[in-house]
This record gives C-alpha cells, structure tokens and sequence, in this order.
C-alpha cells in the first residue's frame, strides 16, 4: 500500500524545499453583529512542485486562508495570531518572509503576481472588459519585471499560445466578452503565470465552467505546473476535481482543518465523519441507493463562541466530549492528520459508513 | 403511501401516462435583419408521469432555453407543446395561460435571485395560491403553506421571516415549496442545485426525490452535472447546439453511450478516486473535424427509447467504435 501512496504523490517530500508555512493562523473579523471568527487555527505546508487542495463548504473559511497568503485583506479583518512563512530564492539567496507582516501595499509591490498569482473562479469579472486581453496581460510584467511594452507583448503572446489560444497575436488585441468562458478562464491562467510565481493560487477555478471544459482547464494547469515546477493550491467544493489534481488535500470545518492527508489518504482512508460526508454526498456514476447521504443541518454561526467540536451538532457519531472539549489533532500517519476524539484510544469503534465502505471497496477493485 | 406513491412503484414507466409532449420544438432568436440564432432546433420528446427528464449539455447547448420555451418564458419559433394532453403552444389566449401557470412551476437556478427580497416566506409561497384565488379565507392560506413548508423540512416560525435570513439551501427549499405549492403537473428545474454546496445539494436533491415519490411529481431536469443527473433522472436527453443527439434511458445513456459528444461528455465526469482520476484520457468531440452535421441526420432508434441523431454512414461507424 506504500508503494501506493508514493505513485499518488509525485513529489519527494523533503524539509528543505517547503515553499509555503502557514502556522496556526487566527483571523477574525468585525462585524455590527460581533466578532466573527472566520478562521481558528489553521495548519499546514506547501512543498516545491505540489499540489494542495483545500476543501470545505462555503463559509468554511478556505477562500479567507489563501486570501490572506495574497495579501488581499479588508479593513475590518484582524489577525490575532499565526505566521504564513514564504520562503524563495532571490539572487541566489534563500530568503524566508512573513507575509503576514506586510501592509497591502507592501504585498502588492513585491509578492503579489511576482511570487504568488490567483486564478479566480469567475474569468468574466476577474477580466476588465474595457481593456484588450493584451494590455491586462502585459501588465503584471511591466511593473514586475521591468519589461519594455514591446517586450511584454511578444512575450505575452507566448503565454496565450502556452496556455493553448489558437491565434495569440489576434487574441491580443480582443476584449473579453469577444471569448468563451473557457477560453477567458485561459487568460486569466497566462496572467498569472506571467511573472513566473511560485505559488499558484486556483480559487474554484472551473466552477464557473462546463465539465468538458472543466477537464482541459484542469489538464492545463496541472501541465504548466509540471513544465515550470510551481506549487498550488487549489480552492474547491468538488471532490471529483480535487481527485484529479490534489496530492494533498486538507479538509476545512468552520475554520480548522478536520482532517489532513495525501489524496489517497483521504479517498481510501477517510477517519473524519465530516469527510465521510462530503465524500458520499457526491455521487459517483455507480451510486445507486435511494437516496444520497446528506450531511444534516447547516454550518455553525461563527459570531457565536464555539465550544467543543464545531461539527458535532451535525455528526452523527459525536460523543458526549465533542460537546465539551474540542478534539486534539491526532497524526495517523506521517502525512495523515484528523482532528476527531474517535480516535482517542477510549473512544468507542465507530466504522465509517457501510455506503462508503462499499464505494472504496469498488474503488480498490477498480485499480486492482 | 398516497396513491401517487403506489402508482410509482407499481406501473412500468413506458406505461404511464405522457404529461408533457413536446414536437419540433424550434426556438429562433432574431439577431439583425439577417441572422438568426438557431437556439433550439426540431426538439422532440415525451416526459412521462412520475418520472424525472433529464436535459444535459454544455452551456450554450440550449437546454435552458427548451425549459424556458416550454414553460413560455419565451415564445416558440414553431412546434407543439401538451401538457396532459391539452395544447399550450401557439398564441397565449387568457385560458391557455390560466391553465399553464397553474399546473407548470419552475425551481430557479439561484436561489437567492428568485425570491422577492421584499416578501416574507408565506407570501412568496403563496402568491400562486392567490393570483389563481386558490384560498377561501386567510386560515386556509396560512394552512396550505405550513404544510407544504413542512414537507420541504422547514418550520412554521420561518414563515414570517424573509428569504436574506435563510442559508443558500433553505432558500432552495423555499424555491422548491413555492413551485409544488400550486400541485403543478410538471416542474422544471433549472440547475437547480449548482449554485449550492456539496452537502447541501444532497439535502435538496433528497428532497426532491422524496417529493416525486409521495405525489407523483414530474422533473424536466436540467443540469450540467452528469453524475447528479444520472442520480435523479430516469431518462436523459443528451443536447449539443439545439439539437438533441442522443436520448434514452439513463442506462442506455451510460451504460451504451454511442454519439461522439455523449461519449465526451461521460469522459470529462470527474470522479473521486484519485489514482484512475489522474490517468483519464479526455475524448475530445469537434463536430467540424469529424464532418458532423446535425441538419443531415436523421433519428434513429436503437431500442424503442434509445435515438441517436446520425446519418447512417455516422451511425455504422460509431457502433462500431
């Protein structure tokens, strides 16, 4: 079974090449109707060359996580606590940084699209329809990396041919609504890897998509990765989609990361109720029991103080502790952490359920 | 069980009643003087009572349009259109409209854009009850509502609030309470569950089925979301520009897909096992390079329910690939 989990991962993991440390970080907001505590304690590291994805429901504070990597924060946000440390080579030298230190405005002149680039969901509003793709293309390399405009433009038509235009020096001089939804999304991807970043940041970038397009623009990112050997993380909802392109996944609860591991892990191994949820309420093309299992209720009010374990009015294996205390991080393995008190040695066998027992079983057959 | 229920179990669905007939259905938009967009193109099919049609395709494909055009959202180029065997295509007269308000209801696809924000619950769920002057008194109305808001698994404190206070998947609930309300023959739902989360869309969708199953309901069904749609429908229309390529049964449709553009469809499905996931090979489908074109084709019928459009040269050569 080792064997397996090295195929999932491409990556070697060693402690030298992590790009990306993002350690315990708190981030609250204020609001009229209080403080709301949109993320509590949230772990976790990027390695050169990897893929994470962080999953969870809307509100669960994974859009808030890598938006506060950007730098992109507003006013009434605070951050009581945490570091996300960077760490980049500039002149040969290895440097680490904070980026939470930094204003806005130091993050937009030095890291922003230099080191670290977003893609966005939605590729309409993430373009500006009054200027050509060309002038928003060249933009970020005029200011980052002291390009001349003529140079800019040649090589921005190189990008659009990169990520698969059919006729760059055309596409150039286009507006964005003269595009395909898919054929935007592409843009979007050329204007983020314009200034060669080291950390590509995919806020649900397919979302917005078709599912024949969905699988070529994922196809295209995982091979600009490979070609330029940069990291990224992936926002998504869809399990399917993280199954594709993640060799890590993190899954996020109202602010936490509930469970934590590689993407084998985490399809053949789930220890987690919530992920176990997640995982059977999206059908697969065999499901065929009655009805799909539906994680009950609805996400916590995170302007109310959270006692114990925030998923435990919704789960329903949850102890009387859940109540009570929230529940310690437990490692599994060394890449496979859960945050649940089934796993504490006193707490009683709980078997995931018998639907999504069955699926992993056909998955298993399946692979042979 | 309601009759309806047992009437699901028990009928074979090629006997059941047709509800919704739908023939040649064409849908032009003018563009200039010159142009027109062929929306929809000589669409042709039957949903049957109690059974749920699924209409998928990629965006543009023009399956919103056929649910909007059957519902009279916009006006049909040409072809006809029954609903339990009484015409509700051609000129709207006052009559034919009555009837069509009252036993067709459509579920939105986002849910907070559907709701009057200016309304409390009761009232947005109500308001086919008293434009068709439904309710004999104000006990009645508030009766009919609590009960159907009961059933979507909503309480009846919630009635006074309005749609803002409400998550994304309770106002869905909200969406889908107002459209059985008025016990419609027929409910259209436009991806109805994309715009709502993982978990969430397994609550909606479960209610939905539970729905169909105690009264009977009928769906036309329209998604992008292939695995969703397997899920919930029995037949499937498969959609590419207008025109409906393949159709069948879902098992015909997933289990013995013919037309190249069903077959990329299929393959473009993630699933979520991760080691076959990141190996798949994409089929890719250009209707111009494989020299497709869907006016030429006829429609053929491989089983009663099975059709492919194809001519006979496409269609011997996709059997046998």
């Amino acid at each position: 079974m080792s064997q397996k989990v090295n195929n999932l991962s491409q990556v070697e993991w060693s402690k030298d090449d992590v790009v990306l440390d993002v350690r315990d970080v708190h981030i609250s907001f204020t609001t009229s109707a209080g403080t709301l505590n949109a993320i509590r304690g949230v772990n976790f590291t990027l390695h050169k060359g990897e893929t994470v994805a962080i999953v969870g429901e809307s509100g669960s504070g994974k859009s808030v996580t890598v938006k506060s990597v950007m730098g992109i924060r507003s006013s009434n946000q605070r951050i009581n606590h945490g570091e996300i440390l960077y760490t980049y080579e500039e002149n040969g030298e290895k440097k680490t940084v904070d980026l939470l230190k930094f204003s806005k405005r130091e993050m937009i002149a030095n890291y922003n699209g230099k080191h670290i680039a977003m893609v966005f969901q939605d590729p309409m509003t993430a373009l500006n329809p009054l200027l050509t793709i060309g002038a928003q293309v060249i933009e970020g390399m005029m200011l980052h990396l002291n390009m001349s405009k003529e140079e800019a433009w040649k090589k921005g038509e190189e990008l659009l041919a990169e990520v698969g235009i059919p006729n760059p020096a055309l596409t150039m001089k286009n507006y964005p609504h003269q595009l395909s939804g898919g054929m935007r999304q592409r843009i979007v991807i050329a204007i983020a890897i314009a200034c060669n970043p080291d950390i590509l940041i995919c806020d649900e970038p397919t979302t917005a998509l078709d599912v024949t397009i969905q699988a070529r623009i994922l196809d295209l990112i995982k091979k600009i990765q490979k070609d330029r050997n940069i990291s990224v993380i992936y926002i998504t909802h869809d399990l399917g989609v993280v199954a594709k392109v993640a060799d890590y996944v993190c899954v996020m609860y109202a602010g936490k990361i509930v469970e934590r591991g590689t993407a084998y892990e985490m399809y053949y191994e789930p220890r987690h109720p919530y992920t176990w949820g997640l995982l059977l309420a999206m059908p697969d093309l065999n499901t065929t029991d009655a009805r799909l299992y539906a994680i009950p209720g609805t996400p916590p009010n995170l302007l109310r103080k959270i006692v114990g374990d925030a998923f435990a009015p919704r789960n329903r294996y949850a102890l009387n502790i859940d109540y009570e205390e929230e529940p310690p991080v437990y490692e599994l393995s060394k890449t496979h952490m859960v945050s649940s008190w089934l796993e504490h040695k006193d707490a009683p066998e709980v078997e995931m359920p018998m639907e999504l027992q069955k699926r992993i079983d056909r998955m298993k057959k399946e692979v042979g | 069980m309601s009759n309806a229920a047992l009437t699901k179990t028990k009928i074979p669905m090629e006997e059941r009643e047709v509800i919704l007939e739908v023939k040649g259905l064409k849908q032009y938009f003018p563009v200039d003087s010159h142009n027109v967009v062929k929306a929809v193109d000589d669409v042709s099919f039957q949903v049957r009572r109690g059974t749920t049609f699924g209409l998928v395709g990629e965006s543009g494909s023009g399956k919103s349009t056929i649910g909007r055009s059957i519902i009279r959202l916009y006006d049909p180029t040409q072809g006809s259109i029954t609903l339990a065997g009484k015409e509700i295509s051609g000129k709207m007269t006052h009559k034919k409209k009555d009837y069509l308000t009252k036993h067709m209801q459509m579920i939105f696809q986002d849910p907070m854009a559907s709701l009057n924000p200016r309304k409390k619950v009761i009232d947005i769920v109500a308001e086919g009850l008293d434009a068709n002057h439904l309710c004999k008194n104000r006990k009645e109305r508030e009766e009919k509502v609590y009960k159907i808001l009961e059933r979507v698994g909503l309480n009846h404190e919630q009635a006074n609030r309005y749609p803002h206070m409400f998550s994304g998947g309770q106002r869905q609930r909200i969406g889908i309470a107002r459209a059985i309300v008025m016990q419609p023959e027929l409910i259209i739902a436009d991806e109805c569950i994309s715009a709502l989360d993982v978990s969430i869309q397994a609550q909606v969708v479960n209610i939905m089925k539970d729905l169909q199953d105690e009264l009977g309901l009928t769906y036309l069904f329209i998604a992008h979301d292939l695995a969703m749609v397997k899920y919930i429908s029995d037949y499937i229309g498969v959609i590419h520009l207008g025109h409906f390529v393949e159709m069948g049964t879902k098992e015909e449709i997933f289990s013995n897909p013919v037309h190249p553009y069903t077959k990329s469809l299929l393959s473009a499905i993630p699933e979520p096992n991760p080691i076959t996931e990141r190996d798949r090979q994409l089929v890719v489908y250009d209707k111009n390079e494989m020299g497709v074109d869907y006016t030429k084709g006829s429609k053929n019928y491989l089983t009663e329910s099975h059709m492919v459009l194809a001519t006979d040269e496409e269609l011997a050569a996709w059997m046998q690939s």
